[in-house]
């Protein structure tokens, strides 16, 4: 299974539309949709937080969290 | 000429768009900054003047990204738009939007204009344009918005002028109907039921009412209990909240489409370049040192100068009133009360002006976001988050912001650990303390020739004081049962160069705010220290006579007759009295019942200490010899070894206590006021001051 959190260091991949329940409010309204296309920009030191960047918003979300989102990879 | 009622104008962006940088413009050195009733949020207000007959007051909203709150600042947002009985609901609100981010400040807007209050949309950083390679269609966004659109860029004051402009014409402003009536289309009954419980309130208000459970005073008690109804089902409000944001950014990318284009190749990578540096494995952190050793080298080494003038123009003012004034009461409270009182407080303007200059720069930049990045997963082995570097950084300057700014932590107990462990960050009251004890026992001298030992002292605290708040984070962290679920998620903003206007006024309204707050308490227990130092019991009165008769026969010099009265008088005041009494339990850690009197004030606050000891001093010396306070300290003498007061043992011991101790009401209140319990702010006073007995007492036997 393909998670935010399975992408490489500048892969991209899209938001499946199942993760629509697990996407905490605040991070759909910062732009973290299902349907869109997320980057994962850098992976701090520690492999964790990921810094990526979805719809225009550059954010630093866990890996737990970015473990339940699922993406598709283009 | 009539004049016209000032429009009320409300300024709501996401953070990091600009929006202080816009209020600044406006407002000027008109601004204020007041509380909102209840909580401590700060409430900045400003008056701008948009023609000759007419002005606007300005309130700068907390940075949000969405109206629906997640923090307490970002509940103030959502309060100010729901209260339309209220005196400051604003006439016209202002949404501040970023060029780069334009879809999510779009998102923030759209909930905004659903709310049917006048509108105009702000666009800032317009100048970026050509460089991002970013076109926009302004007068289609503005049909498709039917709102005002101004393109503008604050740093560089170009559209400031339109702004006000559309904000004098707001009564012209359509409010016209919601810009995505998007509710409706997520399921039509349910919305029309909710929209027949009120009918002078916005469907959308009525929304926001029922999913934040938050009322303001227009709603009737009966219209209360229907719309609590409509929150039985938790699961279904839910999912039609993630419904209608993906709504509002279908109807937003739509609008886009049409509006805005945007050139990638033509944007220039300089983001990722320095993200590359500035969160690299090994270099992210030397640079983080690195910023860090600059801060506290700084603090000591640049403030030195303004200190010292300051510590001496405070010695002639009382000089000169000394002089100036017949002798009695009131000049003594003047020279020895209130003057050394205010002296104690404009003293440290400079160490504090310094460290919220550099938290300002620091926070402009954007590198503070990088740090939280590089800090999270270390920083979540002890408990707390990322997003608990700045609370530990700020807390630095001062405790009381320090721990309101761990709102944007939201997990609760990561926040809790945090606000419990920042006070052993080195505060700047505890700066006056360490750089009088310091200067007085430890030597200057270069270490490797560039670095003062002095100013590596101070360093040493600093790390000592970030250590022990790891460590007892690390304890609270296995020992409190708190439950709570942490979710995580910071934006890395882009990287800017700092505004000199944004971070004066940054660094000023925050030091003028401590300055008044601190200085009230500290100048209170100065007159109040004064007094007991003063006066004491019965036999008060007659100590002089008592000196005079034994000493009749030695041939001691007239001042030295008049030193020994002065502080045979001090021990007999009742200050003296207090101090005597705990002289036993502080004698193991090596300290009189002078530095007694200093402690039990600190407990007030700690950079009380040095005040104290001036209070003390002054009163003990005559009055034509009044030197500074460091030179005083240096000649203290401890009677029962004939050496030094300030040795290295009592200074270091001294050090220590101050570094660990719970010595600030303030942050005692606004701690209490947090956590909403006594409780938490209890358990610190009591186990910092275990902690802090015990290490000054380890300390005291290593270095005597």
């Amino acid at each position: 299974m393909n998670t935010i959190a399975t992408l490489v260091k500048g892969e991209i991949g899209i938001i499946s539309e199942e993760s629509l329940d697990v996407i905490p409010l605040k991070l759909l309204e910062m732009g973290c949709l299902p349907g869109v296309e997320v980057e994962l920009l850098q992976v701090a030191p520690l492999q964790d937080p990921l810094y990526i960047c979805v719809n225009g918003s550059h954010l630093a979300i866990r890996k737990e969290m970015a473990a339940q989102i699922k993406i598709i990879k283009s | 000429m009539e004049i016209h009622k000032p429009i009320k104008v409300a300024l709501i962006g996401n953070p990091n768009t600009g929006k202080t940088s816009l209020f600044n413009q406006l407002t000027g050195l008109t601004q204020k900054v007041g509380n909102y009733p209840g909580v401590t949020v700060d409430k900045k207000q400003g008056t701008c003047r948009l023609s000759i007959n007419q002005t606007a007051i300005i309130t700068d909203l907390p940075g949000t990204y969405s109206i629906n709150p997640t923090s307490v600042d970002e509940s103030i947002v959502l309060t100010s738009l729901l209260n339309t009985t209220d005196k400051d609901f604003p006439d016209v609100i202002v949404v501040v939007a970023d060029i780069e981010n334009l879809k999510r400040n779009l998102f923030l807007f759209s909930q905004v204009k659903d709310l049917e209050i006048p509108i105009i949309l702000a666009i800032n950083m317009s100048d970026q344009m050509d460089r991002k390679g970013i076109s926009l269609d302004v007068e289609t966004l503005q049909k498709e918005l039917q709102t005002e659109v101004v393109l503008i860029s604050a740093r560089k004051n170009i559209g400031i002028e339109a702004v006000k402009e559309k904000i004098a014409n707001c009564a012209k402003v359509s409010i016209t109907y919601p810009l995505c009536s998007i509710n409706h289309k997520i399921d039509g009954d349910y919305f029309k039921q909710l929209k027949a419980v009120s009918p002078n309130h916005t469907l959308y208000e009525l929304w926001l009412m029922i999913t934040q459970n938050n009322f303001p005073e227009s709603i009737t008690d009966e219209e209360k209990i229907k719309l609590l109804e409509f929150t039985q089902d938790v699961s279904m409000v839910k999912r039609y909240q993630h419904k209608e944001t993906i709504y509002r950014y279908q109807q937003i990318n739509e609008i886009l489409k049409r509006t805005y284009k945007i050139d990638r190749t033509k944007a220039k990578d300089l983001r990722g370049k320095l993200d590359k540096v500035f969160t690299h494995k090994i270099f992210g952190y030397v640079i983080f040192f690195g910023v860090l050793l600059l801060i506290f080298q700084s603090i000591f080494d640049w403030s030195t100068v303004p200190m010292d003038f300051i510590d001496a123009q405070f010695a002639n003012l009382s000089e000169f009133v000394t002089k100036q004034m017949n002798s009695g009461v009131l000049r003594d409270l003047i020279t020895d009360g209130i003057i050394p009182g205010i002296g104690g407080v404009v003293i440290f303007i400079p160490q504090i002006a310094i460290l919220f200059l550099f938290v300002a720069i620091l926070e402009e930049t954007g590198y503070m976001s990088r740090v939280v990045f590089l800090m999270d997963k270390i920083m979540r082995r002890y408990g707390m988050s990322g997003k608990s570097v700045i609370p530990l950084i700020s807390g630095t300057a001062c405790a009381i912001p320090a721990v309101m700014a761990t709102r944007t932590i939201s997990g609760w107990k990561e926040r809790l650990i945090t606000i419990l462990v920042t006070p052993f960050t080195t505060c700047s009251a505890r700066l006056p303390v360490y750089a009088i004890l310091i200067s007085l026992v430890i030597p200057d001298k270069k270490l490797f020739g560039y670095f003062s030992l002095q100013g590596f002292t101070l360093l040493c605290l600093y790390v000592l004081g970030f250590a022990i708040a790891i460590v007892s984070a690390f304890m609270l962290h296995k020992l409190l049962k708190v439950k709570s679920t942490s979710f995580f998620v910071a934006e890395m903003p882009n990287y800017k160069l700092p505004s000199i206007k944004n971070v004066v006024f940054d660094v000023i309204e925050k030091t003028k705010a401590f300055v008044f707050g601190a200085g009230k308490i500290i100048l209170a227990i100065s007159i109040v220290l004064w007094f007991l130092a003063s006066n004491g019991p019965d036999s008060f009165e007659s100590v002089a006579d008592e000196v005079t008769n034994n000493i009749e026969n030695s041939n001691l010099s007239a001042t030295e007759v008049q030193r020994k009265i002065a502080s045979s008088k001090l021990e007999k005041s009742y200050i003296g009295i207090m101090g005597k009494a705990i002289e036993p339990a502080i004698k193991p850690l090596g300290y009189d019942w002078k530095i007694g009197i200093a402690l039990i004030s600190s407990f007030a606050a700690r950079e009380v200490f040095v005040g104290t000891l001036a209070t003390i001093y002054s009163v003990e010396s005559d009055d034509e010899n009044t030197s500074t306070i460091k030179q005083r300290m240096r000649a203290e003498i401890n009677p029962e070894t004939g050496e030094k007061r300030f040795n290295l043992a009592v200074g270091m011991s001294l050090l220590i206590f101050y570094a660990f101790a719970m010595q600030c009401m303030g942050t005692l209140a606004i701690v209490k006021r947090e956590t909403k319990s006594w409780r938490w702010p209890m358990a610190q006073l009591i186990g910092m001051g275990i902690l802090a007995y015990v290490a000054s007492f380890i300390t005291f036997i290593i270095f005597s």
